[in-house]
Parts: C-alpha cells; structure tokens; sequence
C-alpha cells in the first residue's frame, strides 16, 4: 500500500541538487512530486520518481547519500476534504504525521505521507473513502 | 617584590648544586617507586649513582605523552595511592585523558610557585583576585586559586562562563587582577563594551595571561582595553599546572621555578640537547614532586632559553614565548585538543566515514571547533530521512566530543566523499586563527 521514496541527503550550498538532478536526467527517470525540508546546514529532498528502485541504484553508484522510505501515496480528485479526511482519521487514531506534500493539476493529484505507524495508518487509510496509488502504477503518472 | 629571594635569585652555582642534588634524589625515588623507569633505566644500565651532578641529566632517558598514555591511568604514580589528595587530568592523544595526582606536599609547591607569579606581577594581600580559568579537572582554576590564596589576596572563583556577570562582579567588587587565557580576557573587554562598562569603571591592573600562545600585538590590546599590565603565566599539568614559569615586571621572558623544574631544549628531530639561546622542544624534569615525578618530559612545545640576566634581580634562566608545538597539539580556548582525540570519536561511530575536518577560528575573540564528518552512504538509510532524526545524530557526535575533547565543537555533516583529499599527507585541520 505504501510506495518508495528516494530520500536524498545534501549540503546546503550552491550545485548539489544539480547535481542529483542531472543524475535522473541522465537515466531518464521522470521526477513526479519532491518536497525539500532545509536546515540552514543541510537538505533533505524526497523525490516521488517513474521507477524509484532504478533511481535509488543509480544515485547510489553516483556516491549520493540516497534511501527508500515508504510513504502512503493517496489519489486526490475535485471533490473537497479529501486531505482533511484523512488528516482527521490519522489524528483521532493518534498517528503522528512525520510529513506530506501533494501536488495537484487538471482535476487529480497524489498526497504523500509519511506516519509515525505505518500499519495503523494503512487502516485508517482502508477504512476511508480514499485510495492509495501502488507503485506500479506511478508511470501513468508521467504524462 | 619577591616571594622567595633564596630559590628566585640564588647563585648559579648554588642553583647548580642544589639541582644536582635534588635530581639525585627523584632519580633515586623513581627508580624505586615506579617500575617505568626502573626498566628504563636497567635497559641503559643506568643506577641512581650514575647520576650526581645536573650536568648527568642528558644520561636519562626521555618520556613522552605516549608513556603517560601507556601507563593510564596510574601507571608513572610513585607515591602511595594513600598519599595522593587531588587527582587533575588533562588531554591524552586519545580517548584516555592524563590523569596527574599530586601529594599534599605536591600542592604546597605548587601554591608557591604561583604565589611567587603573582608576587612578581605585583599581586599582594590587598589586592582582589578573580581566577577565570576553568575549575574542575583542568589544573588552570584550581591551580591559579591556590596561589592566590597563599599571597593573602581574595580570590573570586569566578571560573569561565557567564561572562557579564563576571563583567559587573568585576566592576562591584573592585577586582584588581584576573587570571585568564589572553583570548578570553579579549572577549572579556568585548562584553564589557556591550554593556557599558568602561576602563575608569574599574580597577583592573593586573593580568595572569596563560594557558594559549600569545603575541605582544595581543598584549598591548588586552592592556589598552581593560587598562592593566598584562604578564605570561606558563604551565602544563604533566609537570604541575599553571606557574611552571612567569614574567617579571620587566615583560621580557618568563622565569622558570627551575628549582622545581629543570628546563632542556633539545631538536625534536635528533634529541640532542641544544645551547642556550637556541628554539627547540622544551623539556621537563620535576625535581622534587612526589606524586607523578617526570624525566626529561617532553613538552612538544617550541621555545628558547634566554641568556643573560634580568633586570628584576632573579637569578633564575628565562624561556621565551611559546613559538609552535612539535606536533600536532591544538589549543583552542585554553584547552588541549589533539586531532587523534576527534578521530577516535569519529571512528567509534559506524555512521560516519573515518575521515574529518577540524577546522579552528577565531570569533569575536572565542575559540570556535568544528568537526565536519561525512555521513557514511550505506549508513544513510530512510531512518534519518528527517532534519530531527539527522539532528539527533549530530547531537550524538557532538555529545562524545565534547566528553572527550573537555570543549564543545560544532558538528557539520558533509555527503560521502565530501570532504577533499589531498595528495600524501592529510590535511585535517585548517586554523584560521590569526596571532596578531
């Protein structure tokens, strides 16, 4: 249920994310989503990819300092609340949210998370209205 | 005024007898006390009676930081367990400080080898001392207090830290000396500045300046800035502490308790003995300690013995200021840090690439250490793919570092590979301080 992320540590100065960057150009893997939590002496940037197991070898034959962590990938449509839903469920059960980020265009979108209790939140996310997005079909995504 | 005008200024000659003496004697208690020496000196089929004059010192052999790190913690001991009534250790080259213990008798030497410092910057009965090196296991504070005490002055503990506090104590009670590192009484002047309290506000005249090198550029400073004279407090604690030798009022090279302390200078690189007036690698032998008695200790530390006599009246032989270490030895806020000490801390953790940076600045006049460390690639995993969880990781290496070095550094994490190599020898430290 859950999908892999790459998790990617780098300094915080000028070029390093070019670097990382042109890594995925290079292996033409399409970047879906990213989110980067910045410190004034380092970054984490989490990158949503087509083929994350392929990005994850690549980056680490480079020398990049790279993990897969497991986050939920849930489908977004028009309809309103749908993130509140699920906020609200994973709270009244008392998961904490370690982070999200979603993007969002043309009427659909993902909502990554990452809890503090993944199988607790994957009931939580079974019993709501909402779907989570497995990995194979992360492609489709690329459009 | 001097403290003891028979050991200060006597003769060469009596000097000369009473060095030969008492090195028959340490050289014969050693022999008997501490099994150290006793194999060295068996291996260079050496007794105590080969060893009667002064001049016989250049028989014995060297010791080094490595035999105080080999006999941790009480190997080089001589006196009984029950005899000893302080226990101070300073840094080791690794993960084990040196652990010096001193015999009542030990701290009465002490104490009046500071006493006569502070008699010859002029510190009396009158006077209001604050001791602003750091108390606890670093012989600084405690060193500096005892003397203080023995010359009849106040003595104000107020250690390191909390420096506007200490600013207004300073100016409230009247303090009329301070002993400090030279950096810190920079800084010092700093604060005082920034609240607002200015040189006619106190009554500052003297200065105990050691335990770093220093220059005459900074001397001049401290003393415009916080108006007092400012004189060199030298010591180490493998020989005692603080006051192993001191200026005069004449601020030209500091007297040595060579009573206490025999002074050599040798080449580093052959050991022989140099002349007089030559720089080399000063070395130590105490002469009448009881507690953790050293031969020919190498100090590392780079300097000359002056010629000639001073104008104060001392008798005693001059060594001028600290030039350089013979090894890679840091001082950095008045406290020895040896890069081997970081790298034992950096490989004892699998997170972490065994390789560093220690890089050394000068800010607002503090001292600043930071380690970078590269995050070992395999170790990355999606445990640490939070700023908390990288944190909490950082906050462990700076934790033992800060247990191991005595003073806290500033973690930076590089990615693999980060960190440059350099062709042949490593660079693992760049010092930005200037000595101005």
């Amino acid at each position: 249920m859950t999908l892999n992320q790459l998790s990617i540590f780098l300094e915080n100065r000028a070029g390093t994310l070019t670097k990382v960057l042109d890594l995925f150009k290079q292996a033409g893997l399409h970047i879906i989503a990213s989110s980067i939590a910045d410190t004034a002496q380092y970054g984490l940037v989490r990158i949503i990819c087509s083929e994350p197991q392929r990005a994850y070898l690549e980056l680490e034959r480079n020398g990049v300092a790279v993990a897969l962590s497991d986050v939920f990938a849930i489908e977004l449509d028009e309809r309103p609340g749908q993130i509140a839903e699920i906020v609200r469920g994973l709270s009244e059960a008392e998961i904490g949210i370690v982070y999200m980020y979603s993007f969002f265009i043309h009427g659909k979108g993902l909502l990554f998370i990452r809890t503090d209790k993944t199988e607790e939140a994957r009931e939580v996310i079974q019993r709501s209205s909402l779907r989570c997005v497995p990995e194979k079909e992360l492609p489709d995504w690329v459009v | 005024m001097i403290w003891n005008p028979n050991k200060e200024c006597m003769s060469r000659d009596e000097m000369s007898a009473l060095q030969g003496k008492r090195l028959h004697k340490i050289v014969q208690y050693v022999y008997h006390n501490v099994p150290f020496y006793r194999h060295k000196l068996q291996e260079m089929d050496l007794t105590p009676d080969d060893i009667r004059t002064i001049e016989d010192i250049v028989k014995l052999p060297y010791t080094t930081k490595k035999d105080l790190r080999d006999n941790y913690p009480f190997g080089l001991q001589a006196a009984p367990q029950s005899e000893i009534i302080r226990i101070h250790a300073s840094s080791g080259t690794t993960g084990n400080p040196t652990i010096v213990g001193y015999t009542r008798k030990d701290i009465g030497v002490w104490s009046e080898c500071m006493a006569r410092s502070l008699t010859a910057y002029g510190v009396g009965r009158d006077d209001i001392f604050s001791v602003s090196y750091g108390y606890g296991l670093f012989t600084g504070g405690l060193g500096a207090h005892n003397g203080v005490e023995m010359v009849g002055a106040s003595v104000v503990p107020a250690s390191t830290g909390n420096t506007e506090k200490h600013a207004k104590l300073i100016r409230d009670l009247g303090v009329t000396g301070i002993a400090c590192t030279p950096s810190y009484a920079l800084y010092l002047a700093e604060t005082m500045e920034q609240i607002g309290i200015t040189k006619d506000m106190i009554k500052l005249r003297v200065g105990a300046f050691g335990a770093e090198p220093w220059t005459e550029n900074m001397r001049a400073e401290i003393e415009e800035r916080l108006g007092l004279k400012g004189f060199n407090l030298y010591g180490l604690s493998e020989i005692m502490g603080p006051s192993v030798s001191y200026e005069c009022r004449m601020q030209h090279g500091s007297h040595i308790n060579e009573d206490h302390f025999y002074p050599e200078i040798i080449n580093p690189v052959t050991l022989e003995p140099l002349p007089k007036g030559q720089t080399g690698e000063l070395v130590f032998t105490t002469l009448t300690k009881e507690g953790m008695p050293l031969l020919r200790y190498r100090t590392r530390d780079l300097c000359a013995l002056m010629p000639g006599e001073c104008g104060c009246g001392r008798t005693s032989v001059r060594m001028t200021p600290i030039s350089g270490r013979s090894d890679d030895m840091l001082i950095i806020r008045g406290i020895n840090v040896f890069p081997s000490q970081v790298e034992s801390v950096v490989l004892s953790m699998k997170e972490f690439a065994p390789r560093y940076l220690l890089v050394v600045d000068r800010i607002n006049n503090l001292d600043t250490l930071e380690v970078q460390v590269e995050l070992r690639q395999e170790y990355f995993t999606a445990t640490f793919d939070t700023p908390a969880a990288i944190d909490e990781l950082r906050k462990r290496l700076a934790d033992k570092l800060r247990s191991v070095l005595s003073i806290s550094a500033k973690v930076q994490l590089k990615a693999p590979n980060a960190i440059e190599r350099s062709q042949g020898k490593s660079v693992r430290v760049i010092d930005n301080r200037k000595l101005k």
